[in-house]
């Protein structure tokens, strides 16, 4: 549905994105993931035909974005960062607006925006000033626009931005509602959105992509093993030595010390249970078992490692206590 | 043509929600009607004089074309006027789209920049049409207690709105260079200044210099129109200022697109 080459596109200064290539099918919706400034909005600016791109193509549904920019467009309903709401005007009178601009017939314009309004729930505030909506009703008027003359394509950037987590878990509702319908791009910075919402996740870093695969290939791929948090009461070099000796573990890293007491990420080979053995070493040893805890790696784990590659293991120290950290935000 | 419409008319309801249209609206007529009154009291203490004059001189009292001179100096003012309208109008066009980002939703509709553009412009201009109807308020006056010529009148009236067709493009154009609608209205309040005082400049100048700058003077172009000629050159000169500054205006869209 959408076939993205080699798009490049570089301003007077610096490179946003460089060398971007992939593709999305259709009904398929696709994660784009990235820190702030990593590229995601000006690759989807692209994509829906705002600003041409330096070098390669978009193609979607087999038109070109840049021969062929209205029939892409067509195709292409669209969310910026920003909903880009005229906040004087009322919601239906909005929507109206939009309708027509998008070449809804006259005589479907009241069922078609009707429609939109309560595919988004927001069929309540129809009459009123968008300026005086909630940040989360305002986020669904921008979801309806995007819907409105029911295109294949979705592209949504940062659905969820800026929204409290009761407006965040109805707009990730929104979203696999719509899923089945339309083929979706959608970005964030939040991890847990894209292992809830998509079927593969590109994660792009300082404008190339970095990695491409379903939410659950990644987390193997990069994890290889589980990880388990430990904190013993005894000597800390000992009880490196002794762990690293059992069977199954791959390696073992000292995070925080203090008092005696010292904090251990231990990493275990794929799918070997360790627990058991690690707990039996140290109660053998005579030192005091404080903690033993098992922690998948998350996406958000994956992402880090993904995106500062180099300098991980400096940054990482406390760091890796993993799923359950709040979403990486700003 | 749908989608242009629909453009022109959120372009005018966005004036009437906002308090601009009828700041504008009320600046505009006060004005107006100041001006008409003292136009009309000047005009009449004058012919006054001639009659006296002539009485005294034992001729009977020169024809005095009063509504004729009434309204040309009264729309020859409000031209001026109209100046300091004009990037009011204007300022918010593309300023505000870019600021609240809902270009973005412009430029990425199934419409070309073209129709956004000639959508905004219309808009503007219906509303610039608003403002020269409400001087029908004075010019009323002149039609209830006399009988003005017609001809004159219409052609001061289609030189005001080629006039307005003109600025209001420059101001479109220079609404597309910035998000703050100050700035906007700050720039082109400036650049209709120098095109109407290039022609105090004008006066000083050699020969050569001096028909080029009389020629880019905004006002003097209206000179014809207000004397009821009508005459191509200046047709052409207001509708090519036109044409020439939605062509910028094309240009800065599309650089926007590239700049992003």
């Amino acid at each position: 549905m959408i076939t993205v080459e080699n798009l490049t596109k570089r301003y007077a200064a610096k490179t946003a994105i460089e060398g971007v290539s992939f593709q999305v099918e259709r009904g398929e919706v696709l994660g784009f993931l990235g820190p702030n400034g990593a590229g995601k909005t000006t690759t989807m600016r692209i994509v829906t035909g705002y600003m041409p791109a330096t070098e390669g193509t978009v193609k979607v549904d087999g038109f070109d974005v840049f021969d062929q920019p209205l029939e892409v467009r067509r195709r292409i309903g669209y969310l910026p960062e920003n909903p880009p709401l005229y906040t004087e005007m009322s919601v239906s009178g909005y929507l109206r607006f939009v309708a027509k601009i998008k070449g809804v017939a006259n005589a479907n314009l009241d069922g078609e925006v009707a429609r939109v309004m309560d595919k988004v729930n927001i069929t309540d505030v129809k009459d009123r000033i968008i300026a005086k909506l909630s940040k989360g009703y305002k986020q669904r008027v921008g979801i309806a626009q995007a819907l409105l003359n029911d295109p294949p394509v979705l592209v949504l950037d940062e659905p969820t931005i800026g929204l409290d987590p009761k407006q965040i878990q109805e707009v990730r509702e929104l979203i696999k509602e719509l899923a089945g319908k339309h083929t979706m791009v959608l970005s964030t910075h939040i991890l847990p959105e894209v292992e809830q919402t998509c079927n593969r996740v590109i994660i792009i870093d300082k404008g190339k992509i970095v990695a491409v695969d379903t939410p659950q290939n990644l987390r193997a791929q990069v994890q290889g093993a589980d990880r388990i948090s430990l904190e013993v009461e005894g000597p800390a070099s000992e009880i490196v030595a002794k762990l690293r000796s059992v069977p199954g573990v791959a390696a073992v890293k000292t995070l925080q010390q203090n008092d005696g007491r010292t904090r251990f990420q231990v990493e275990s080979q794929l799918k070997q249970d360790v627990r058991r053995e690690l707990a039996r070493t140290v109660i053998q040893n005579g030192w005091g078992l404080l903690e033993l805890r098992a922690s998948t790696m998350s996406l958000e784990d994956i992402f880090i490692k993904l995106t500062t590659a180099e300098t991980e293991t400096a940054a990482s120290t406390e760091e890796m206590d993993g799923g359950d950290r709040p979403p990486l935000q700003g | 043509m749908r989608n242009i419409l629909a453009i022109v008319e959120r372009e005018l309801r966005t004036y009437f929600i906002s308090p601009v249209a009828y700041v504008v609206l009320t600046i505009f007529v006060f004005l107006s009607g100041l001006f008409f009154q003292t136009i009309l009291s000047q005009v009449m203490q004058y012919a006054m004089m001639q009659a006296m004059q002539g009485a005294q001189m034992g001729r009977g009292g020169m024809a005095i074309d009063m509504p004729g001179i009434i309204s040309r100096q009264f729309l020859q003012t409000m031209s001026v006027i109209l100046l300091f309208m004009i990037p009011m109008i204007t300022m918010a066009l593309f300023s505000e789209e870019k600021r609240r980002g809902t270009i973005e939703l412009l430029l990425t509709a199934p419409i070309t920049d073209f129709q956004v553009i000639i959508g905004k412009f219309l808009g503007a201009v219906a509303f610039f049409v608003i403002l020269l109807v409400t001087t029908w308020i004075p010019m009323a006056v002149l039609y209830i207690y006399g009988h003005p010529a017609s001809g004159p009148i219409f052609s001061a009236y289609l030189g005001l709105f080629l006039y307005g067709l003109a600025l209001l493009a420059l101001g479109l154009f220079i609404s597309t260079l910035t998000e703050n609608q100050i700035v906007s209205a700050v720039i082109s309040f400036g650049a209709i200044m120098v095109l109407w005082l290039v022609d105090v400049v004008a006066q000083r100048a050699e020969a050569g210099t001096k028909d080029v700058l009389t020629y880019l003077s905004i006002l003097s172009h209206l000179d014809d129109f207000m004397k009821g000629v009508l005459s191509t050159s200046h047709i052409i000169f207001y509708l090519s200022l036109m044409g020439f500054a939605l062509f910028l205006t094309y240009r800065s869209i599309d650089s926007l697109r590239w700049r992003g």
